[in-house]
């Protein structure tokens, strides 16, 4: 290790080449390279954190630039994942990233964060957000939460040597109606910068032992009032008691792309591995004419026929749920799961659209034998 | 007493902070406690009973429904949040 690199730190009493050390020892998972995960991955990596993990399997969009302040006008329709690894690569060329192209589901949540010492929780959905704390518990990791909305932010260190959980603070997950959820609600540019910051900050001295950890401890955060207010709270002893992931974790109706959902990569392993596979396409009639993707073999039902149409499906086979974006398909999926609860449906997450970005981004990733996880070591 | 809002629960009663005339707004001049508060502002605010995973502060601390509270106490009413 280029110790020079670091001289700024390590000459500070408290830190030094020991706590260097950690850090480069240490492996770090962010989830979401979003508002908040970019500024924790940005200065961890900057600062010499060994081993990083990305979950993310966003593109970029114009709307993330007011936040997500890594990606440029030129990453627009990229995927966030490349992006971020080129970047950080760029940044600091020591550091070992693994990089997970997927979204963090009830299916590969334990086996992903079971390799990190500690997780930052950078999701934008209450699903995510409670997926990563059962999981944490079960495993025993610590997680850096933030969270933002409007003008605020929330911040806590969770699950860290016994500490209180999420679960402490909110016990339940709560419904759509309730609070406004997947970016409907708006935030100040520069929040997450400071939350995902102070996230990376907590992470820190986590894997340093600096400090005094914000454990039990919620910090809200107004930006308007410049306000910092902590809230002491304690661990209830049932909510370190899981065992094994709930069945669910609220998709379908509140479904930000987790369980319930099937990855365009997912999908396609499925489609070589499986002679029928039930795929309903509930775009229109008209657009399923105009562009359809062969190899799916779908069958076309509207989502305003779909209700009616029912006796199409083969309700004792899993029904994979198509649209242009994945919104209309997971519409289709409320619909349908409230017909029948017994259903297993899955909506195709991305929809047309993602198989079209993927098969344009090329070969590198196609080549992979493994779509979901890659290593990039530089 | 003081509230403090947070989130959502600023939309909803439309401030950053409410100000809680005395006792007798409960209808008893007994302690209160924060199961009681949480109905009282139910009951003003009927969207806030829509919240089922709200937090609630009393000077500092998370606090139970049981909780004890009294005119010189500092609320904060706290939802989740999820953006990221």
């Amino acid at each position: 290790m280029d110790f020079n690199r670091y001289q700024r730190q390590t000459v500070l009493k408290d830190f030094g080449a020991e706590a260097q050390q950690k850090l480069k020892d240490a492996s770090v998972l962010v989830v979401g390279a979003g508002g908040l995960g970019i500024p924790a991955l940005l200065y961890l990596n900057a600062m010499g954190v060994g081993n990083i993990g990305i979950v993310e399997q966003d593109m970029v969009e114009i709307t993330n630039l007011q936040r997500q302040v890594l990606y440029t006008e030129g990453d627009l329709g990229r995927s966030k994942i490349e992006v971020v690894v080129e970047r950080l690569k760029a940044q600091n060329s020591s550091t070992h990233l693994t990089i997970f192209d997927t979204f963090l589901t009830r299916h590969n949540a334990l086996e992903i964060i079971a390799q990190f010492d500690i997780v930052i929780d950078g999701s934008d959905n209450f699903p995510t957000r409670y997926l990563i704390n059962d999981a944490c518990v079960i495993l025993k990791k610590p997680f850096v939460s933030g969270a933002i909305q409007g003008f605020e932010g929330q911040l806590s260190v969770f699950n860290y040597q016994g500490s209180p959980t999420y679960r402490c603070l909110f016990p339940n997950m709560p419904n759509q109606e309730e609070i406004p959820n997947c970016n409907e609600n708006g935030v100040l540019g520069v929040i997450p910068g400071i939350i995902g910051n102070l996230q990376a900050l907590e992470a820190v001295k986590a894997i340093t032992g600096l400090g005094e950890i914000l454990k039990g401890k919620l910090l809200l955060f107004n930006g308007l009032e410049h306000s910092y207010k902590t809230i002491h709270f304690s661990l209830n002893p049932q909510n370190t008691a899981i065992k094994k992931l709930l069945e669910s974790y609220g998709e379908g109706e509140d479904a930000c792309e987790i369980g319930g959902s099937i990855s365009v990569e997912e999908l396609e392993k499925t489609l070589k591995d499986q002679e029928h596979v039930q795929i309903i396409d509930v775009r229109s009639k008209k657009e399923f004419q105009h562009f359809s993707l062969p190899q799916m073999k779908a069958i076309n039902i509207p989502l305003n026929e779909l209700e009616g149409r029912t006796n199409e499906l083969d309700t004792q086979s899993p029904i994979y749920l198509l649209c242009q974006s994945g919104k209309r398909s997971n519409m289709a999926l409320g619909i349908l799961k409230e017909l029948n609860p017994k259903l297993e449906l899955y909506n195709i997450v991305g929809g047309v659209d993602r198989f079209l970005a993927l098969a344009s981004l090329g070969t590198a990733k196609k080549n992979s034998s493994d779509l979901s996880k890659g290593e990039v070591k530089s | 007493m003081t509230i403090l809002l947070f989130g959502v629960t600023k939309d909803i009663i439309g401030s950053a902070t409410l100000s809680m005339p005395s006792s007798s707004e409960f209808g008893s001049k007994k302690s209160k406690t924060v199961k009681e508060l949480k109905d009282y502002l139910g009951k003003m605010y009927p969207e806030l009973k829509k919240l089922s995973s709200l937090a609630v502060a009393v000077n500092n601390s998370y606090a139970n429904d049981d909780t004890i509270i009294d005119n010189f106490d500092e609320i904060a009413l706290i939802p989740p949040v999820s953006g990221g």
